[in-house]
């Protein structure tokens, strides 16, 4: 449960640290005239809040999956199974659709109608195309004998990319609605679509890195 | 040219939501204002309804155990399978799809706008899919006793192997629809769960500071946060289960021999199950509890007419509590085998979880020290909480050490303390919180003496059946049991006070058909109430209509808020309560004299 532990530190430790900050000092109990607007309101969009909570709500899911793994590894019966060489290459394709989102965003925050489109087309399309891969990569191993019951490696294997590859769906939900935005021409929705789905789509890949890491090297 | 336009808008333009907040949907239809509603409100009494309803149906079935408990072999109804599928079934409701979704789902909607001062959550969208999905995990858990085998047997931990493995009852579709049912419920829960996070960091109204929260949205609050973060563990452990039980991986399942067979399974680990389930199944006990502990504050303030005592040690303990319910779990498995070390680091975060607890308990006494106490049906549930909270939670620091724990685990000593202090005592105050905002919800008051006489029955009846459980856990009286027969450890009075106890569970039972008859009474023919019938100064209670409509607040404005929510006994002041939205005379004055300068001021432009 290291990875977890690990990891709930960390946001215990942000939350704390942000609540103290927020309540040291303070008197309640003294009345006074509210000053500026709404509290909190202003910072953040409630949609981007809402993403960074989730992602830490999803960091939470993979960190409990690699705490498991990591438990269960240590058993006799583990058989690390092959990494098939195309996972580098759909490495590649989640890392350009991430780059391509990155370039939407630069170009939602300049008004540049193409740049945001041709983020957006690159993004999605990398991820199906990285989804096609992750199914080739299942055939492959399928064929080759690695069924997911027939090895507790080969469990997690599929577990944990078919929970990434559903995620990825997910965020192709609110690109397929940003990029409506963007072809309608409405600026502000499809910036804010632009920024969260960039987020996300950075995150994912970083999940994915961390995943291949700890299928590799293990 | 709309290029142009759109191109145009400016930083400026996006401030300060970034994007125009969406106007509030304005259904027209009965469907739409009370079924498809997106309306936190009515989501609220959706979700309170449901999470009441099924909670029904455990009640029925603990009482169901009751029978076979204290009257054994008196009804042929009930074989050790029913027994083990009623005892499952009761713990898996009553602790996630009632009290979770009832202090979440329905007082976390109704509560947090009206609260903190806002028109709605800030996705009502999200918000209603959380309920329907709330619903359908409900529905698909319902399903479960009508399919072949029944509902799963397993004990509500859910514990591999014998979760999965033939012999134990609902191993066919049984175990499948609870595993499914719980995954969605979380998706449901994760939507609804970011609504409330994210509406309390953001939606607060003019000074409506984090301190000036009443402690009822810090409770809600933190408890929503760990929700949010603890369910994911329940969520991992469901889908290996799933995986195991369906397609044949060993996740949990050993090499093992079943019914003379071996079966296919090799190599899993039921210890890495438990770690999951409990690293969820700990926060999930505060996850209940936090928000408890957060209307009981609210509650005994408004009706002790004085300010909650150590408000922001209050709130810190909620913190403390939240950050180190995180690093408790193990201490449900020190039977399960583990290094003794870790043994006592688990005992020891155990034993330091009491410290901000014990400082919430002074601090509700120290409210009621000297306050002006009215006896009112809220009051008798909130103080009867926070004595059934300290029996139980002392028990709870027998629990925590380990060489208490071994020889009491398994025991019917168990069962009274978390009985005692994550089921008696939030449930007390679910009665209480819904007895304190029923006016405020219909519009109309409930029956006083009706809801004395649930108070009294719950509350003695209570103590009637979890206090001789206590002792026949001492006597090592093993729960989970069908049927005891001749033993050499328990005295032959043990029978007979398990006959009391279940006469006093179906007296309790009984009395909460009172309640619930008080409730549907009183909608119809309960006085008016009035707007703040309990002179309480927390925002809900100034809303312009009772009960409140769409949109909470007045049409034009939202409401300024000038201090907390504990302005009870103010010396000097007129009245006993000054309201947060109501500022003090000499801000009135600098009000009136800003605003007839920035009236001038627009005369002068023109």
């Amino acid at each position: 449960m290291t990875a977890t532990l690990v990891f709930l530190a960390l946001l215990m430790g942000a939350v704390v640290w942000w609540l103290v900050r927020q309540t040291i000092n303070v008197k309640p109990w003294v009345a006074s005239a509210p000053s500026g607007a709404q509290q909190g309101v202003g910072l953040v969009a409630p949609q981007k809040m809402a993403l960074g909570v989730l992602l830490a709500v999803i960091t939470s899911l993979f960190a409990l999956f690699i705490s498991a793994y990591s438990i269960r590894m240590e058993l006799s019966d583990w058989r690390p199974l092959p990494e098939p060489d195309l996972l580098w290459l759909n490495t590649a394709i989640l890392f350009v659709g991430s780059l391509g989102l990155q370039w939407a965003w630069r170009g939602a925050a300049r008004q540049q109608w193409p740049a945001i489109r041709v983020g957006l087309v690159v993004g999605g399309g990398c991820a199906l195309a990285f989804m096609a891969g992750q199914l080739l990569v299942w055939q492959d191993l399928a064929a080759s004998g690695y069924l997911i019951a027939s090895n507790p490696a080969n469990a997690f294997f599929y577990v944990l990319t078919g929970l990434h590859v559903l995620h990825l769906l997910g965020g192709l939900v609110v690109l397929a609605r940003t990029s409506g935005h963007a072809w309608s021409g409405a600026l502000a929705k499809a910036r804010l679509g632009v920024e969260l789905c960039a987020v996300y789509w950075h995150f994912l890949f970083v999940v994915w890195l961390i995943l291949f890491g700890l299928m590799l090297s293990t | 040219m709309a290029q142009v336009a759109h191109d145009a808008v400016t930083d400026a333009d996006l401030r300060p939501f970034e994007v125009a907040e969406e106007p509030l949907y304005h259904p027209k239809t009965f469907i739409g204002k009370y079924i498809w509603s997106q309306d936190a409100k009515v989501i609220a009494i959706q979700y309170a309804i449901t999470a009441i309803g099924i909670g029904l149906v455990a009640l029925v079935l603990s009482i169901l155990m009751r029978l076979q408990l204290g009257f054994p072999e008196s009804f042929s109804l009930i074989d050790p399978a029913n027994y083990l599928q009623f005892v499952t079934m009761h713990g898996m409701i009553m602790v996630i799809y009632l009290l979770t979704a009832l202090f979440l789902g329905g007082f976390g909607n109704y509560l947090i706008p009206l609260q903190i001062g806002a028109r709605d959550m800030v996705f009502p969208y999200a918000n209603m899919l959380s309920f329907w999905f709330y619903l359908a995990a409900v529905l698909i858990l319902v399903a479960s006793f009508f399919v072949p085998g029944g509902p799963t047997g397993a004990g509500w931990t859910l514990y591999p192997p014998q979760a999965v493995i033939g012999g134990t009852p609902g191993t066919g579709a049984g175990i499948i629809l609870m595993l499914i049912s719980l995954c969605v419920f979380i998706i449901g829960f994760t939507m609804g769960g970011l609504n409330y996070a994210v509406t309390v960091l953001q939606a607060r109204t003019r000074g409506m500071t984090l301190m000036r929260m009443p402690l009822t949205v810090w409770g809600i609050f933190m408890a929503t946060v760990l929700a949010l973060l603890a369910f994911p563990a329940l969520f991992v452990s469901c889908i290996m289960m799933i995986l195991d039980r369906l397609i044949g991986t060993s996740f949990f399942m050993p090499a093992m021999m079943s019914m003379g067979e071996q079966t296919a399974y090799d190599g899993g680990s039921p210890i890495l199950f438990q770690h999951l389930f409990w690293f969820f199944g700990h926060p999930e006990v505060y996850i209940v509890a936090l928000p408890a502990f957060g209307i009981v504050s609210d509650v005994l303030a408004t009706h002790a007419r004085k300010n909650i005592f150590g408000y922001r040690m209050m709130v810190w303990a909620i913190v403390a509590i939240g950050a180190l319910s995180f690093i408790v779990w193990a201490h449900h498995m020190y039977v399960s085998g583990m290094n003794p070390y870790f043994g006592f680091f688990f005992a020891t975060t155990t034993l330091i979880i009491a410290v901000p607890t014990a400082i919430k308990v002074y601090n509700w006494v120290l409210t009621l020290w000297r306050g002006n106490i009215q006896l009112t049906v809220p009051m008798l549930f909130s103080i009867g909480f926070i004595f059934t909270f300290i029996n139980g939670g002392l028990t709870g620091l027998f629990l925590g050490n380990v060489t208490v724990d071994l020889p009491l685990s398994d025991t019917y000593f168990v069962v009274a303390h978390f009985h005692m202090v994550m089921a008696v005592s939030p449930v007390l105050v679910v009665f209480g919180a819904i007895y304190h905002w029923y006016p405020k919800i219909t519009g109309r008051m409930f029956d006083e003496t009706l809801g004395k006489i649930h108070f009294w029955i719950t509350f003695l009846g209570s103590y009637a059946i979890y206090y001789p459980m206590h002792y026949l856990g001492f006597e090592g009286v093993p729960r989970r049991y069908y049927a005891y027969g001749e033993t050499a450890f328990m005295s032959e009075s043990a029978q007979d006070l398990n006959m009391a106890i279940s006469i006093a569970a179906i007296v309790v039972a009984l009395a909460q058909l009172i309640f619930i008859y008080n409730i549907i009474k009183s909608l119809f023919s309960g006085e008016k109430a009035g707007h703040n019938p309990w002179n309480a100064t927390t925002l809900e209670w100034q809303t312009p209509h009772t009960p409140p409509r769409h949109g909470n607040f007045d049409e034009d404005e939202l409401p300024s808020v000038y201090r907390w929510a504990y302005d009870y006994g103010v010396p000097g002041a007129k009245e006993d309560f000054i309201p947060q939205n109501v500022p003090s005379e000499e801000m009135a004055a600098a009000r009136v004299s800003g605003e007839a300068r920035a009236q001038g001021d627009g005369k002068a432009d023109r």
